[in-house]
């Protein structure tokens, strides 16, 4: 098969988690709400959380998008499930650094996120597999925003 | 026509791609180059560059004349009678919002109506919006079939007495479709309605003449017929672009300058200030020539049996859905579609590993994707260099694609 050269980037975990994506719900209750929009390839995430005692207890997720974008948003939302804020925020920063190449992930265990690292020998798709974790970003921001002000 | 002998004339089409001969499919994005273009244009860097209309030196004249002389063919080409009336901008986008911008300021009030459809790219849209923003004007979209032709049932209603312009898409980008534009240009005069076709896509496929069709604007690119990057055209009937004040200001396009005010130069130089590209315009003489003698009539029977071939072999694979018309009467060699399980953007991953050069997304026409309910389309377009088993190796390789992506499933 001559897409051999792909398979670095279409991992079967990958394969999986877009095509039986995980939390893949509306929430009925949430505590905030966010999309994200990637205008270039057209990929659209809608991210819900709830939080109970400051971690996360629920996470919902719709998308439309290409399978890097959908898989990295699903695994997303087992990675964060019962996660501090101040913990998801670790996350998404060394997520961001794994995409950008500046750590080393070959000695810790991160689970399926691993299934993401190959997406960074194709520069054109990081955005896609990032779409997912900027969104949260923006969720987390509000969040804080809202708690703030109550 | 021999497809064979003409794709010795493209240089990259020998080329490979990851290790495979490269398979372009995007000449509705750009074409592709044949030698003498590419000769041309080096040729002028070589032994002709200076600038033009001010020098009174031989290389400046020379180089004023062989700018002066793609004016000419263009006029020629597209059958306007008057090389005035032909305008170098720096793409079709730039002629487009000189319309929108020079003619629009002028003559669009609080109230009017400015007509588009759905089908039009973000070129024909976006500069309309930022007149009718400014001006307190009302854009209006006529809609489309279900199989992505104009639906004209409500013409008659949409050209209202308070319709200014009408700006339609000679051939869509994303459908192929090929709309009825002399009717509707008749229809629109009628009304006193002035018309502006965007030819991008139309003018590398279809003859077009300006005189017959009697549109008011033909927007259009060199780099989509064989020409250079860099160079748009806008053709307008020499009274309307008369009484239409300059769009941009500055070298090039002035009589006499004085400290509150300066007067203009006749047309065409009153909308080209500064200095222009100047060897892409001289180079685009040769593609005009190219498709000439290769001939317009035999492109376009080319590409309707293409086309005509990639939909018959496409309806085969599981999943498909094609956006468009499937009459090639109708439609140019621009084929949209999706797989229902593979989204756009990883088609086009997985075909670029074969070499294959395919546009995945929106293609600029967001308003025509939520009119067919998708978020991005796969597009394969063709041109005079394609062959049918170019066409083939794509049908065969998107099969495969799916056979790779739902491995171990």
């Amino acid at each position: 098969m001559a897409f051999e050269a792909l398979d670095d980037l279409y991992r079967e975990v990958i394969l999986d988690h877009f095509k039986n994506p995980r939390n893949h719900a509306s929430l009925s209750h949430f505590d905030v709400e966010q999309e994200g929009y990637n205008p270039l390839c057209g990929d659209q995430i809608k991210l819900q959380l709830e939080f109970q005692n400051g971690r996360v207890s629920k996470v919902g997720f719709e998308g439309k998008g290409c399978s890097i974008s959908q898989a990295s948003a699903s695994i997303l939302t087992e990675e964060i499930q019962g996660k501090t804020i101040s913990e998801i925020e670790k996350e998404i920063q060394f997520f961001k650094s794994m995409m950008q190449g500046e750590v080393n992930d070959e000695d810790q265990d991160i689970g399926d996120l691993e299934a993401l690292s190959g997406v960074r020998k194709f520069p054109v798709r990081i955005k896609c597999a990032l779409l997912g974790w900027t969104t949260l970003e923006e969720a987390l921001r509000f969040y804080q925003e809202k708690i703030k002000g109550e | 026509m021999d497809v064979k002998k003409i794709r010795k004339d493209f240089p990259i089409l020998s080329q490979k791609v990851h290790g495979k001969p490269l398979v372009y499919l995007d000449s509705a994005a750009t074409s592709q180059k044949p030698t003498l273009v590419i000769e041309a244009l080096s040729h002028y860097y070589k032994e002709m560059n200076a600038n033009i209309h001010r020098g009174i030196y031989a290389l400046s004249e020379e180089a004023t004349q062989a700018f002066e002389a793609t004016r000419k063919k263009v006029a020629q080409f597209i059958g306007a009678k008057e090389e005035r009336s032909v305008l170098f901008t720096n793409n079709t986008t730039e002629s487009i919002n000189l319309v929108a911008s020079s003619w629009g300021q002028k003559n669009v009030k609080a109230g009017d109506e400015i007509l588009l459809t759905q089908m039009e790219h973000h070129s024909n849209i976006v500069p309309w919006q930022l007149l009718a923003q400014s001006q307190g004007a009302t854009l209006k979209y006529i809609p489309l079939t279900s199989d992505g032709q104009l639906d004209l049932s409500s013409l008659d209603r949409l050209l209202s007495d308070r319709t200014k312009i009408l700006a339609v898409t000679h051939m869509s980008n994303v459908l192929g479709t090929i709309n009825p534009i002399k009717t509707l240009i008749a229809k629109a005069h009628a009304k006193g309605i002035l018309v502006l076709i965007d030819g991008a896509q139309g003018i590398a496929h279809l003859k077009v003449d300006v005189e017959d069709l009697g549109c008011d604007f033909y927007a259009f690119s060199a780099h989509k017929m064989l020409g250079p990057t860099g160079v748009g055209v806008l053709y307008g009937k020499p009274d309307l672009l008369e009484s239409m004040p300059p769009f941009l200001g500055g070298g090039e396009m002035i009589l006499e300058v004085y400290e509150d005010h300066a007067t203009w130069k006749p047309l065409p130089h009153k909308f080209e200030a500064g200095t222009p590209n100047i060897g892409s315009v001289i180079a685009f003489a040769k593609a005009i020539e190219y498709l000439e003698k290769v001939g317009l009539d035999e492109i376009r029977t080319h590409e309707k049996a293409l086309t005509q071939h990639a939909l018959v072999a496409l309806q085969e694979l599981e999943g498909i859905t094609i956006f468009g018309p499937k009459d090639v009467e109708v439609k140019g060699g621009v084929i949209s579609f999706s797989l229902a399980d593979i989204h756009p953007h990883d088609v086009g991953q997985l075909l670029d590993q074969e070499g294959i050069a395919i546009r995945a997304g929106h293609h600029c026409a967001q308003l025509l994707m939520r009119a067919l309910h998708v978020p991005a389309t796969v597009r394969a377009s063709f041109y005079l260099y394609t062959t049918t088993e170019e066409v083939d190796f794509l049908v065969e390789t998107l099969k495969k694609a799916r056979r790779y992506f739902h491995r171990g499933f």
